[in-house]
């Protein structure tokens, strides 16, 4: 019992120190910011009752900009042109009513860069005539958005005109295309082609924004889901002044948002996760015939 | 002349016992390599070690072979091709991180452990300095390890730690090696760049792994004169006691051969300790990969927070503890100090602490201690952790200029 | 004859270690900085054509330098910062925040620097405003020949300013 003691000894100052040096040093570097679950608590409810019919009949203010794939509607312009004059490629609002929080979009049609909290230069300019009008296109947005979308999608509606993911192939203009070099030279000129597009975008965008905004690959290593989740939910809570907009996701947005950047940051967890138990599995019985062969050949050796 | 039987068939036991000797060595090194009885389970840390660096190396050899050491790839390598490409990649890479991590640990049960039973006297005196030599090279190992991944903190503790050298050519060297600089040097760059990549990877794949394996060789070798120590620091007549063994009588003998008794125990230990090692590899890894780190280096932005990983933790703290050029003098003399402990110790005594009055004390103290730095190290150095900082990195080099002095005054035990 | 074998022995043991001394000075070489990387240690600035109160960002050492002439209807305009050259005043100094390193946006219309990262903000001769960067701007070793300026290398006027602790 003698060596149990021990152990408890090795232990106990193992675990002060994990504790200094882990939670307890994380707790003083970071400080804590409380999440509203996206209930954007700072917006009130809108009153009024949208009547997606009206809002088709309004939609052609919003596709001034944004093209709106779903329904046939191509956007004015293209990527290059976009980002020429804007700075940021509008996005497609195919699946916006299916990320986005109603009451944040009624707010954010009628003010966006306020609803938003980001800088004056704000892209978007108000684009509702009234709250009616702004519930309207909501929900139209809403009666036309797929029941369904994936994790990319998701991404890619809030989050890739501005975040790239090299790790996914996704690029702020769009996936990168597969292309086939010249058998002759070598050469992949269309490649070469959207290599420059993107770099150009990117210059743009980072004119606009300050900063050219990180690329999106591993950030679920790089950061804590909980900080992730009260970021997008706020940036400015973390980031006083910082570039980017609250783009006022739903809670099963973000869930979705998060499921694409874990595939792309973490993809081997559900490995990870199935061969974790076999392998702990298996040392557990090795543990076992080595406590057996310990007993056998320790036998008798002491009084 | 050396006598060969012509008749001996090739490979058999007479035959590479001829050319090998291959039973002598087998005698020597395991069946009548002879450990003293009375001890625990901390007596396997040794082979706990030796089992993590095998995992480090195995699982090193597979991510050198998609690593690419630029400053391009290096993070691509490491975070896309080897975490989601490679087959059984991200397996690798967190066996690799969180041994860096676990090694340190059982190093420092490893060292508390020869403290604490005196295990670096008469006799031993090699076995520690060896030991503390392997520790030093693997922090060599470790610190080029970490600047591989060219994340964040891979590129600030790079910055970081060799900078530090800036104040020393100047102030110490009279600015004899300044141009292009004993900093620009290092890094053949006037920044972490590619240059220091390049030869911090040949450094962490070749170098160190070479001197660590020689110095394992070394360490091993120490120990079989002396022998290892036991729990009461009794001193034992090995060949006495060995013969008794051989006698059959086995409960009478005070010793145990390496095989298979010993290892036995060494076995169920390190049985114990994988379940916790790969408990850690697949659920709680975190701890040994720093999320700033999986932000890729960025030349132009500094993290809000930059210290190094756990286990340099308490020696960074007396670094910070003084002003740049004295805390570099402190920082030196606390890593020195520990290879020279046996000299130091001027007790005759090898005995459990806890039977050596002030030094128990001591020891206790010193633990205490060097837990407090590795704490505090880590926590930004902001009002009171400042103040407690400077109290804990002085107290680390009063008790060891306290050592002789207490050691000094020690009752010798029994009647020796 | 026992002293010739010791002698011998000896002569040989020096000869090698002198033969380790060569490959060791070899050694140091190879991990000098390369050409290529200290040729990039020198930047060269033609301050000749430069437009009072227009920012231009060079490259020197990886890092940013920001490099501006400012103009008499500036604030900063008699700030000892300032770098004579001829009849100009230029504003030389690593772009970067001295608080973490992020890359300040200047503002003609204000003629102050801003943080985009934590909003300190400095005037047109790196001077602080407004925390949190705990010192100004810092000017890089300079020398200056006519109109051409030399980072990396400590000029007259460097050392000048060095001592007056403005660098």
């Amino acid at each position: 019992m003698k060596e149990l003691k021990i152990l408890a000894v090795v232990v106990f100052f193992t675990l002060v120190t994990y504790w200094g040096v882990e939670p307890y040093a994380h707790s003083v570097m970071h400080k804590h910011v409380e999440g509203h679950d996206f209930k954007y608590p700072d917006i009130n409810a809108s009153k009024v009752k949208g009547n997606a019919q009206n809002g088709k009949n309004l939609i052609a203010s919003c596709a001034g900009c944004h093209s709106i794939k779903s329904q046939g509607i191509k956007a004015p312009m293209d990527v290059m042109n976009a980002s020429a004059t804007y700075g940021v490629n509008p996005p497609d609002l195919s699946n916006a009513g299916a990320i986005f929080d109603e009451k944040f979009l009624i707010a954010f049609l009628q003010n966006p860069a306020h609803t938003a909290k980001a800088k004056p230069n704000f892209a978007m300019p108000p684009s509702a005539g009234s709250e009616q009008d702004a519930a309207d296109i909501v929900a139209y947005l809403k009666s036309i958005a797929p029941k369904e979308i994936t994790p990319k999608e998701a991404y890619v509606t809030a989050c890739g005109r501005c975040h790239a993911n090299s790790y996914g192939k996704w690029t702020q203009i769009g996936d990168v295309p597969k292309t086939k070099f010249n058998i002759k030279t070598k050469n992949d000129v269309k490649l070469a082609e959207f290599k420059i597009n993107v770099a150009k975008y990117q210059d743009k965008l980072a004119d606009y924004m300050g900063k050219l905004p990180p690329d999106l690959k591993v950030i679920v290593r790089a950061r804590s889901k909980h900080f992730l989740e009260t970021f997008v939910e706020d940036p400015q809570s973390h980031l006083p002044g910082t570039a980017m907009p609250r783009v006022g996701v739903t809670k099963e947005g973000f869930e979705k948002i998060y499921e694409y950047l874990e595939s792309t940051g973490d993809p081997s967890k559900a490995k990870r996760e199935k061969v974790g138990p076999i392998v702990l599995g298996f040392l557990v019985i090795f543990a076992i015939l080595a406590f057996l062969w310990y007993k056998s050949q320790w036998k008798g050796l002491k009084d | 002349m050396a006598h060969f039987d012509p008749n001996a068939k090739p490979f058999t036991k007479k035959w590479l016992n001829e050319r090998l000797a291959i039973e002598t060595i087998e005698r020597v090194m395991s069946t009548e390599y002879w450990i003293p009885k009375n001890i625990n389970f901390l007596w396997a840390m040794g082979m706990v070690l030796a089992a993590t660096f095998g995992l480090l190396l195995i699982s090193g050899i597979f991510l050198l072979m998609y690593y690419i050491p630029t400053t391009k790839e290096a993070f691509n390598s490491v975070n896309y091709l080897i975490m989601s490409q490679v087959g059984y990649g991200w397996l690798w890479r967190h066996i690799h991180a969180v041994a860096a991590s676990v090694v340190f640990l059982i190093i420092y049960i490893h060292m508390f452990t020869g403290i604490y039973y005196g295990s670096y006297k008469k006799g031993r005196e090699m076995i520690w300095i060896s030991g503390m030599l392997l520790f030093l090279t693997f922090s060599g190992e470790a610190f080029a390890g970490y600047v591989l991944p060219w994340g964040q903190m891979s590129y600030w503790a790079g910055m970081v730690i060799t900078n530090l050298f800036e104040g020393f050519s100047k102030d110490f060297l009279g600015g004899a090696l300044n141009f292009p600089g004993l900093v620009e040097w290092i890094r053949g760059d006037y920044v972490p760049g590619q240059a220091f990549i390049g030869r911090f990877f040949m450094l962490h794949v070749v170098l160190m792994p070479l001197a660590i394996i020689g110095l394992i060789v070394l360490h091993f070798g120490a120990l079989r004169i002396p022998h290892v120590n036991n729990q009461d620091g009794e001193e034992i007549d090995f060949e006495a006691e060995a013969e008794k063994w051989k006698a059959g009588k086995r409960k009478e003998s005070k010793v145990i051969p390496f095989k298979p008794v010993f290892l036995s125990k060494d076995v169920f230990v390190l049985s114990i300790y994988f379940i916790f090692f790969f408990y850690l590899v697949f659920y709680h890894f975190e701890f040994a990969m720093d999320p700033v780190n999986f932000d890729p280096a960025d030349p132009l932005k500094t993290p809000p927070h930059i210290y190094p990983e756990w286990y340099f933790l308490w020696s960074y703290e007396v670094l910070r503890a003084f002003p740049k050029n004295p805390g570099l003098v402190a920082f030196g003399f606390v890593q020195a100090i520990l290879l020279v402990l046996p000299f130091l110790d001027r007790s005759p005594n090898v005995a459990p602490a806890s039977k050596r009055g002030p030094f128990k004390i001591w020891f206790w103290l010193l633990l205490v201690d060097m837990v407090i730095l590795t704490i505090l190290g880590k926590l930004p150095p902001e009002g009171i952790f400042t103040i407690l900082g400077k109290i804990a990195a002085y107290t680390l080099i009063a008790l060891w200029i306290a050592l002789p002095f207490i050691t000094k005054a020690e009752k010798p035990i029994g009647g020796r | 004859m026992s002293d010739r074998r010791d002698f011998m022995g000896m002569a040989l043991g020096a000869f090698a270690g002198l033969g380790a001394l060569g490959a060791l000075y070899a050694a140091k070489r190879t991990w000098d900085p390369l050409p290529s990387v200290k040729a990039g240690g020198f930047t060269t600035i033609d301050l000749s054509g430069a437009k009072e109160n227009e920012l231009n960002t060079e490259v020197w050492r990886g890092k940013p330098i920001f490099v501006m002439k400012v103009g008499k209807n500036n604030p900063a305009y008699n700030d000892k910062r300032l770098i004579k050259v001829g009849n100009d005043r230029f504003f030389i100094a690593i772009g970067l925040c001295t608080h973490l390193g992020c890359i300040p946006t200047y503002f003609p219309e204000k003629n102050k620097f801003i943080c985009p990262c934590h909003g300190g903000q400095f005037d047109a001769a790196g001077k602080v405003l407004k925390a949190p960067p705990p010192k100004p701007l810092t000017i890089p070793p300079f020398k200056l020949e006519g109109t051409k300026m030399v980072l990396g290398e400590e000029g007259k006027e460097y050392k000048e300013m060095k001592a007056q602790k403005l660098v």
